[in-house]
Order: C-alpha cells, then structure tokens, then sequence
C-alpha cells in the first residue's frame, strides 16, 4: 500500500497463487474477514436501534424544557449528565472521556505494532500494557455509567400502569426505564452491553497475547504479527464504539 | 520450521505449516479419528452427520405427511417410537408443528448448509487449488466440532417433554419468544436458539478458512480465472455465510433477551389467554427483517455449492467446456449481491409499504438474469456433448432441470401481487422445496456420486445408483408437482387439520359409498405415498455409500478422466495430499474435448508447451 504505482506485472504473480495476494498472511486475512462479519453483527444491533427509534415519538418541545417520560425518546443529553465525584450537570463529559480513553488505547496498541514491526520486545511490551490498562479502564467507566443509569435519579419518573395505578420508578432495568420508553433502556444495555462484551474479549486477549510477549513466544517465531491481528480487532472494537457513542449519546 | 514442527506434534498449535509435507502417522488415534485436522477427513465427519440428519430430518416429514395424507388413520402403531405425542391414535397437534420446524431447520442448516458446504467446501477447496490443507487446520476441526455441538443441543431438544422449538423454522415471534402460546416455544426454543448460535459460529469459522484458503493457498498458475467453478461458488458462498449469518446471531441475541431476561425487542402490547403481558414497545416486523436478511443469503448459501459441482459434473461428464465460464462466474457473483438485497419479498404480506414491496419486487426478479444465465449455460454445456451417463451427471441433470421448473414458479411469487395469494399456500412449498431444497440435495448426492471415489478410494456401484436417482427424480416430481395446484386452489401450509376447514375440504359431494368426498385428500395421498417411496429410496444409497466405502470396486486415479488437481492425487491421498511437491497448473480446468488434442481431456497439470497440437494462438506458458 506504500508504493502509489502498482507493478503490473508483480501484481499479476501475486494473484497467479502460490503468494500472498493482499501480502496479507492467512491469519491476518481471516480476522479482516470476521471484521467485517462482526460488523454485520453490530450493524443489525444499530438498524434495530434505527427501528425502534423511529418507531416511537420523539420529543416535541424545547431542550430546556425536556422532561423524561415513557412516551416520547429521550434527549441522551439530558440523561447521561453524570460524572464521579462532582455532583453537577455535565452532559455527555463522562462518556467524552470514556470515548477518548478507548481511542488512547488504540494509539497505545497502533505504538505496540510498530514497535513489534521493530522487533522491540520493551515497546511491545509497554504499549501492550497500556493498551490493556486502557481498555480496563474504559470497562470500568461503562460500569460505571450503568450504574447510574440503573439507580436513576431521586426524583424518579411517576407513571400510570394500565390499571390505573400511579407509581415512581426509579432507573433503568431491562422492564422498567425512568428516562423514556423501555426499549431504549433495552437497547442501551443490549448494544453498549455487545460492545463491552468485544472490549472485555479484547482486553482478555490482549493479556494473553501480552503474556506470550514477555514469554517471548513471539521473539522466538521471529515477528510480532499476533500483536497487529489482535490490533486490528482492537481498533474494529474501537470503531464500533464510535457508531455506538454516535447513536445512543450524539443524535 | 521443521523442529517447530516435531516440538508441537499433537499440541493445539500443529498445522500451522503447509510447507511441509505431514506425515500423521506419529498422532495418537484421537487426533486422528477424531479430533483430526485433515480437510478430508473433517469433510467425511460432515458428510455423514449430514447424511444422519437428512434421515432424521426425512423421517420427521414422513411423520406430519402421514397426518396430512391419511388424517382420520389410527397412528396407534406410532406409539412405541413417539409416546405421549400420539393421544387416542391421533399426533398430538402440537408434535406437528414441532415436526414441520425440525424438518426445517435440519434441512436447511444441517444437511444442506453443514452437509452440502462442511462437505464440499472442505473436500475440494484444498484439493482443487493445490494445497496441502485448510489454511488453519486447527479451526478447522473447531467448525466441525462447534457444528457437532450444535447438533447435539439440537438432537436433545427433540426428546424434551414439552417438544422441540415449534414455531416454525423462521421462528417469528411472538410465537416463538411465548411459552405460553405453544410449548415448543419453551425449553425446545430456549434449546434451539442454543444450537443456532454454535452453528453460527461452526459456519463463521469454515466461512473464514474457505474464504482465506482459496485467496492464499492457490498453488502456482491457479489464477482465479482457472479456478474451477465448484471453487467459485463455494468462495461465494463462504462470503455470503459470513455477511448473513452474524445478522441472524444479533437476531437470535435479541431474541434470547426477549424470551429469557424480559426486553422487549420484538415484543408489542400483547394480550394472551386473558393475560396482559408486560411487553411494550417492540416489533416482530423487526425480527422477519432480521431474519430474512440471514434467510434470503441462506437459500443460496444452500444452492450455490450444488450449482457449482453441478457446473464441475456437467462440463467433465459432456466431455466439453463449460459454457460460458466467465458468464457463470458473474452469475455466481450477480446472484450473491442480489441476494443481500431481496429479503423483504417474504414480507410482502406483512402490511409493508407497497412502493417498498414493488422496488423488492423488481429486484427479486432481476435475480432471474444470472439465474437463467445459469440454466442456459447448463443446457448448452450438455448440448451436443459426448455425454457419460454416470449416476453423478443423472444427479446434475436432475439438479437442472429442478433449477428450471423451480425457479419458474420463483417469478410467480417475486411478484408482490400474485405472492399476495399465494403466501403460505402449498404453492411456496412447492417451489422451494423443488429450487431449493431438491436442487440442492441433488448437487449434493451428485458430488458424493462423483467424489466418492477420491474421498474412499473405491467406487459406488452404478446400477444401484441409477435405481436410486430415477425413484428419487419421479418422487421429488410426484410429491412436489401436486403441490402447485393445492397451493393455487388456496390450501395453507403448516396447517395441522385442514379437514377441520369447509373451506380447504368441502366439497358438498359424496361418492358412490355415501361418503363425503373431501377436497385435496386424493392428492394429499398421493403426496404421503410418493414421499414415503422416495424416503424409503434413498436407503439405496445409504446402503450403497457404507457398502462401497470397504467393499466397492477399487478406483484408479482419475476414473471420470477429470482434468482437476484433486485427481492428481494418490488414489488414497495422505494429509498433505501430494506425496510430493504440489502440481504447478498451466490452464483452466475445461480443456475437455479440445479441437486437435490427443486425449479429451488435458489436466490443469499439462503445461502448453506439451500440447502443440492443440494450443490457441494467445495460450502460451508464461
């Protein structure tokens, strides 16, 4: 991909066989293909999203107004204000960080595979680790971020159930949602919940791949490419969430 | 490499080299016999789980087709093998609705996705692009161990004593996410969705091994345009299984949640025996979209390897090229694409948007283009061929001549206006069980006719197979041809008792004896008797598959003179197929009957420097 100008000719031996076409090894080939599975995985998640949205009212007033209510969509603004330890108003900041943490981590695991193309078992070593420490803290933050959405706000939200009964809910739950109609608390645990599943695989497989760097499996094999594989589906993670953050926080 | 090699003999790790030639004479028996990584041996453990199933999943059609063809018989004798689901000699309602979506779904998965794809896509892909294994041999065995998994999960549910999954083997909610609504949607369900999502990830793993093996493992010349076309299409079909099959696990995901943890995905304000259910908000449409966005990929995932062997079959047993290879190519291609975008022509009656149903509409019939492409192709492949009539080719032509007369009744439903009638009648059994479902399982028993003798190194008798192709050819034609005129006349599918209905069985006549004639009981016969024959038929080829595998004729190299890599080979290949180094290919594999050649055949292997004679002026060795 570095050279602008493609050879016909080598170009024409890379696909006669007996090569590597896309210079890519089978292995790294195969995870550009469950990518793009997996991408297919969250793409029916978010068109269910899309779907359920718009198959229920959005609010109608002004923003300063907004007020949840299980009839019409929430404004994300409006309900993820929270951040730890400061007990002020500050919409979407959390998240804004969690979503920068997770990108730092893909710097840290873009920095491991250069250093790996170098055969530098220190680097790989360090920004492995960095990426690992990324990745949990970004965990941390969702469950953080849950936790909140679960225990909801003191006021809570009064609702009417079919036989006229008047009760306060407080938070979210897969059944009950303070902050608007039920599936969009369905659809926040369900999606957010996949993705931190994919982060929580990564993180993991990142220890493991980190474990056989200090072991120095790798440097044994001769090349760091087990670090670019689970790289690219570090960044696949990455990416996902940034459909996700788009969804669920930004529209 | 070679010391890596002998460090991890028998460790999780082996098989990561394809340079080197393995001798497995070294594994324990496990890793060998059943635990093994050769692509061979992993394509005949899935031959024949697949061979189980489509007994068990004929036998399950045997089961609800006695109640339609003989619905007031005394099915007391049913009683030892069913038990409780036969109550006062009848089949318990509920049991044949389990019935028909077993059938389904081991169909459709098991046999003709696990069994046809597992099969062939295993078998040749490394054969026939000269390498010596799957690209990773490791994963490999997990595809076929995951897909075992899945079978077993699946298998259980049948015993369970609420039923299996019974809602139909697209399993719409809300009937499939209410226990309270059918029993099958209980435990059977909860079981069945299990099963799905290990057969996903079984078909995600053989989809990424094909995909990758065929793009890296080509051997030196094997461009793609001297591909084989049973290669084409199970590259194809790999791609469309990992585009479509993640979709259905976010809808089988969502699904569980629904049915397990009380979201409410696919679940509106309903109301159920008097009770009001806590849902609210969901939609079932969502799920059929879903769904059918696996669904509509999924027929061809089914056919398009039984197109391709069929495409191999034709061209080597008319002793011609194929027609038009670049064409059947693009038609491979065209038909994949379009089959991402035609899902909601089974939804037509779902109360969508008409201009949205008639843009599906046209798109669904443009799929005809590549199709008939196909056809013709077929047709003129045979076309004044030097034809050997070897049970495979029969297979073939069977296969053919289903596409036809199924794919014509497929433009009859395309159109959102007559599907609109037609919906759920017979008349859709009719078509795909022709187009798709006997299509396929033709490719299929004709790739095992054709391979056979590569996979055991012994021929299948002849005589028994053309018995075997001419009871089952008329059967299929027999048990599915009626069905076009009950589906027109408006007789529903899935129904457990359409005697029950003045409209499906009235007639107001009597015969000569005084009883009432009931409508469409002569043809539901007819198709009970014909399926039974056709069921009973294919032990033939049960007997003739397990009796030819030790006792059959011994097979010499090439015995169908092929011009593929696969028979290159040993007659008994080993893991890592050639002894020595793998075959350099030179042409395409259709040089069949070439003007001025010495034989009729010319391997890929035979570069163009040997065959003066019969060279075109542009074929040179590069």
């Amino acid at each position: 991909m570095a050279t602008a100008v493609i050879d016909e000719k080598e170009n024409k031996q890379l696909w006669g066989g007996a090569a590597e076409p896309m210079k890519a090894s089978y292995g790294k080939l195969m995870m550009w293909f469950f990518l793009i599975s997996d991408a297919l995985s969250f793409s029916g998640l978010l068109i269910t999203y899309g779907f359920s949205r718009f198959s229920h009212e959005s609010y109608q007033g002004t923003v300063e107004a907004f007020k949840t209510s299980v009839e019409y969509w929430p404004i994300p603004e409006k309900v993820f204000t929270h951040i730890p330890f400061f007990h002020i108003n500050a919409p979407l900041v959390f998240v804004g960080l969690m979503t920068f943490i997770l990108i730092l981590s893909s710097v840290t695991m873009v920095l491991a595979v250069e250093a790996g193309h170098r055969n530098d078992k220190q680097d790989v070593q360090k920004w492995m680790l960095w990426t690992i420490v990324g990745g949990m803290a970004f965990l941390g933050c969702q469950a953080w971020e849950w936790t909140i959405f679960i225990t909801g706000t003191p006021e809570g939200l009064t609702v009417t159930d079919a036989d006229g009964t008047i009760r306060q809910i407080f938070g979210a739950s897969l059944i009950e949602n303070e902050y608007g109609p039920r599936l969009f608390a369905d659809l926040f645990f369900f999606i957010t919940g996949f993705h931190g599943t994919h982060v929580l695989s990564g993180v993991v497989i990142n220890m493991i791949v980190f474990y056989n760097v200090c072991v120095g499996t790798y440097e044994r094999v001769g090349h760091y490419e087990m670090v670019e594989k689970v790289g690219l589906y570090w960044h696949f993670v990455d990416l996902v969430w940034v459909f996700v953050f788009t969804f669920f926080y930004l529209v | 490499m070679a010391s890596v090699d002998t460090l991890h003999v028998g460790s999780v790790s082996h098989g990561h080299d394809h340079d080197h030639d393995h001798d497995h004479d070294d594994l324990p028996w496990i890793r060998k016999y059943v635990f093994s990584e050769d692509h061979k041996y992993i394509a005949k453990q899935y031959l024949i789980s697949g061979i189980l199933w489509a007994v068990l999943g004929g036998l399950f059609s045997l089961i609800f087709r006695l109640q339609l063809g003989f619905p007031n018989a005394d099915l007391t004798w049913l009683k030892p093998i069913l038990g409780e689901w036969i109550q006062n000699g009848k089949l318990d309602p509920e049991f044949y609705l389990a019935m028909v979506t077993m059938h389904g779904t081991i169909m459709v998965f098991f046999v003709l996705t696990a069994g046809l794809s597992g099969t062939f896509s295993n078998f040749l892909i490394p054969l026939q692009i000269g390498a010596r294994d799957m690209a990773s041999g490791f994963l490999n065995m997990l595809s076929y161990w995951f897909f075992f998994a899945s079978s077993v999960v699946m298998l259980i549910s049948v015993f369970l004593k609420t039923g299996p999954a019974s809602g139909g083997w697209v399993i719409y909610p809300p009937l499939s996410a209410l226990p309270q609504a059918v029993t099958g949607s209980g435990m059977g369900m909860t079981l069945w969705l299990g099963a799905m999502a290990l057969f996903i990830v079984s078909t995600l793993l053989g989809g990424l091994n094909y995909v990758t093996t065929v793009i890296n493992l080509r051997t030196k010349g094997m461009t793609f345009s001297r591909l084989p076309l049973t290669i084409w299409a199970f590259f194809i079909t790999a791609i469309i299984g990992l585009l479509s099959f993640p979709v259905l696990f976010a809808a089988a995901l969502l699904l569980i949640f629904d049915r397990s943890l009380g979201t409410s995905f696919f679940l509106s304000e309903i109301y159920i025996g008097g009770e009001a259910l806590h849902h609210e908000g969901g939609s079932p449409i969502l799920f059929q979209h879903l769904f059918w966005f696996l669904g509509h990929p999924e027929v061809y995932i089914v056919l398009l390897p039984a197109l391709g062997i069929t495409s191999e079959i034709v061209a080597t047993n008319s002793r011609k090229p194929i027609f038009g290879y670049k064409a059947m190519v693009f038609s491979i291609v065209a038909i994949a694409f379009l089959s991402f975008i035609v899902w909601a022509h089974h939804m037509f009656v779902t109360g969508m948007n008409p201009f949205l149903g008639t843009i599906f509409m046209v798109l669904t019939l443009i799929i005809a283009v590549p199709s008939a492409v196909k056809a013709f192709n077929y047709i003129a492949t045979i076309w004044r061929g030097n034809i050997v009539f070897t049970p495979a080719m029969l297979f073939s032509i069977g296969l053919v001549s289903f596409f036809i007369s199924g794919g014509l009744t497929g433009i009859v439903l395309g159109n959102a206006a007559t599907d609109i009638q037609l919906h759920d009648t017979y008349f859709v059994v009719a078509h795909f069980h022709i187009v798709m479902g006997s299509a396929s399982f033709f490719g299929m028993l004709a790739g095992v006719y054709h391979w056979f003798p590569k996979m055991f190194g012994r021929m299948l008798d002849d005589r028994l197979g053309y018995i075997h192709f001419w009871l089952t050819f008329i059967g299929v034609y027999l048990v599915f041809f009626p069905m076009h005129y009950m589906g027109i006349a408006g007789f529903p599918r899935r129904y457990y008792s359409w005697t029950g209905f003045d409209a499906f069985s009235y007639t107001g006549e009597t015969n000569e004896l005084g009883e009432a004639i009931i409508k469409f009981a002569d043809m539901n016969q007819l198709i009970t008797i014909a399926a039974i024959i056709t069921f009973v038929a294919q032990f033939l080829f049960i007997f003739n598959f397990f009796y030819s595998m030790y006792r059959g004729r011994v097979a010499s190299a090439n015995p169908w003179k092929s011009n593929t890599l696969e028979w290159t080979t040993p007659v008994n290949p080993g893991h890592g197929n050639w002894p020595g180094e793998i075959p350099q290919v030179y042409r395409w594999p259709y040089d069949y009957s070439k003007p001025g050649a010495k034989d009729d055949f010319i391997p890929q292997t035979v570069p163009f420097s040997e065959t003066p004679e019969s060279n075109l002026p542009n074929e040179v060795d590069e």
